[in-house]
């Protein structure tokens, strides 16, 4: 069981400067994301791509601006549970909770702070029927464990990266590797495309574009797949034992929708008239997630948020203390890790 | 300034005939958004950096469009639904030259 103050669910800008309001406080901070790393959208979707709107940074690309905030939470030393996703919650007796993941993780802490931004990115799926039948029967959408597909026919679709990369590491296991993609075109690192040419050049990589699948067959497990040509819509049909669709991620607010927060428009609703709680006491949302009137889906706006709902969080946790807001200015910055920053002191001395 | 008038048909089907301004610097996805044909979360979800494709529609008439993007062009390879006429409605700008466009919002990926 891991345990902390603040239990905060997702890893991107908000979540992260949460850390560093909450640390000032003496509060220690959990993340759990479901991405393998942190920052959310940010390193996710458009880490190269400029910001202009982070107050101080007329401009800072989303990647830089997620290393510098956690160079900045860095003396607070927040834990992380990343690659795995917040699936339930239960509140206890004294009234903290246990926040379990998709894993089995478990997370105890007396607050809980959502910044889950627009929720966890999830394998987008395409819409076939029978899909759901062949889950875990054939199809998958993530490869886990690249033996299970030693010496089977595999069929992989996409024509991104993740694609590319796995046609070109199943063709040297797998028995039969087919790549299907709309396009002719495929999207990917140069190498990646060239690899996947020789490969198919060299028969280990049956390469069908522009097609699409449009049907799945077998009993219990996949069998084949049916594919129809973009051009000239002539169908056919592929014997394979795995479909693997590698369509990229899209976030869904998942299983937080389910854990009795009031939600309006895909988002939590939240009193931002005080502390950005839920209508639970003691789950708090901040960021992208959460909406209330005039609600602005900026970072700057999660910053400011993730503050007050940490001045909220402090008074839950010591309801007896009353904390004086000091300016890091004066206070300076004390990690948990012993390191302490502070404004140098002038000196008072005579000149001769 | 002057508004053009776009007809948007919704997820629904419901015609919509709604102006549109071209001084604000707005494109169709966010059109959409303001005029609330399509809940929130459900369009414009990456914020229009053609990112993910909550906004594809179909272009109906025959308006004289800008060339995609390569980043357009690459979101609708991967997109589902996808068709000939299919374009993001975050890629295009509000101009004049819209003046009289229909489109129809593509289904809500699920």
């Amino acid at each position: 069981m891991i345990t902390t103050d603040i239990l905060i669910i997702g890893a991107g800008p908000t979540g992260l400067f949460a850390v560093f309001e909450a640390g000032l406080l003496k509060l220690k901070c959990h993340l759990i994301d479901a991405l393998p790393q942190a920052g959310g959208q940010c390193s996710e979707i458009y880490p190269k791509k400029p910001i202009y709107d982070i107050p101080g940074f007329p401009e800072v690309l989303a990647g830089d601006l997620v290393a510098n905030l956690m160079e900045q939470i860095k003396p607070f030393q927040p834990g992380f549970t990343l690659g795995e996703r917040a699936e339930t919650i239960e509140k206890l007796e004294d009234g903290s909770f246990i926040v379990t993941t998709n894993k089995g993780t478990k997370h105890h802490a007396p607050i809980v702070a959502i910044a889950g931004g627009l929720g966890s990115f999830e394998p987008r799926k395409p819409q076939l029927e029978n899909l759901d039948k062949f889950e875990d029967n054939g199809v998958a959408y993530i490869i886990r464990n690249p033996e299970v597909y030693r010496n089977k026919k595999v069929l992989i679709a996409g024509g991104g990266d993740s694609a590319l990369d796995w046609a070109i590491f199943l063709a040297a296991i797998a028995k039969e590797v087919t790549l299907v993609h709309r396009r002719n075109e495929f999207r990917g690192a140069l190498d990646s495309v060239e690899k996947v040419q020789e490969l198919k050049n060299l028969g280990k990589i049956n390469l069908i574009t522009p097609a699409e699948v449009v049907a799945l067959q077998g009993s219990a497990n996949l069998t084949a797949v049916v594919l129809e040509k973009t051009d000239t819509k002539e169908q056919m049909t592929i014997q394979t034992d795995n479909f693997i669709p590698l369509f990229g991620l899209s976030p869904k607010l998942g299983p937080i929708a389910d854990w009795g927060l009031e939600i309006e428009k895909n988002a939590i609703k939240v009193d931002n008239t005080l502390d950005y709680q839920t209508n639970i006491p003691g789950i708090y949302a901040v960021g992208d997630v959460n909406t209330y009137p005039g609600k602005l889906k900026l970072i700057l706006c999660g910053f400011h948020e993730a503050t007050l709902m940490c001045q909220s969080a402090y008074q839950r946790i010591h309801p007896d203390k009353k904390y004086v807001m000091k300016y890091t200015t004066v206070g300076g910055v004390t990690g948990f890790d012993g390191s302490k920053k502070e404004a140098p002191k002038a000196v008072v001395k005579s000149i001769d | 300034m002057s508004d053009v008038k776009i007809k948007i048909t919704d997820r629904d089907g419901v015609l919509h005939e709604i102006d549109a301004p071209t001084d604000m610097n707005m494109n169709l996805m966010e059109v959409v958004r303001s005029y609330e044909l399509a809940p929130e979360g459900t369009i414009g979800i990456c914020g229009g950096m053609a990112m993910c494709a909550s906004c594809q529609c179909y272009v109906k008439s025959d308006h004289d469009l800008p060339e995609k993007s390569d980043d357009e062009e690459a979101m609708l390879a991967e997109a589902f639904n996808v068709e000939d006429n299919s374009r993001l409605g975050c890629q295009l700008h509000i101009t004049e030259d819209l003046e009289g466009l229909e489109v129809e919002l593509a289904p809500e990926e699920v």
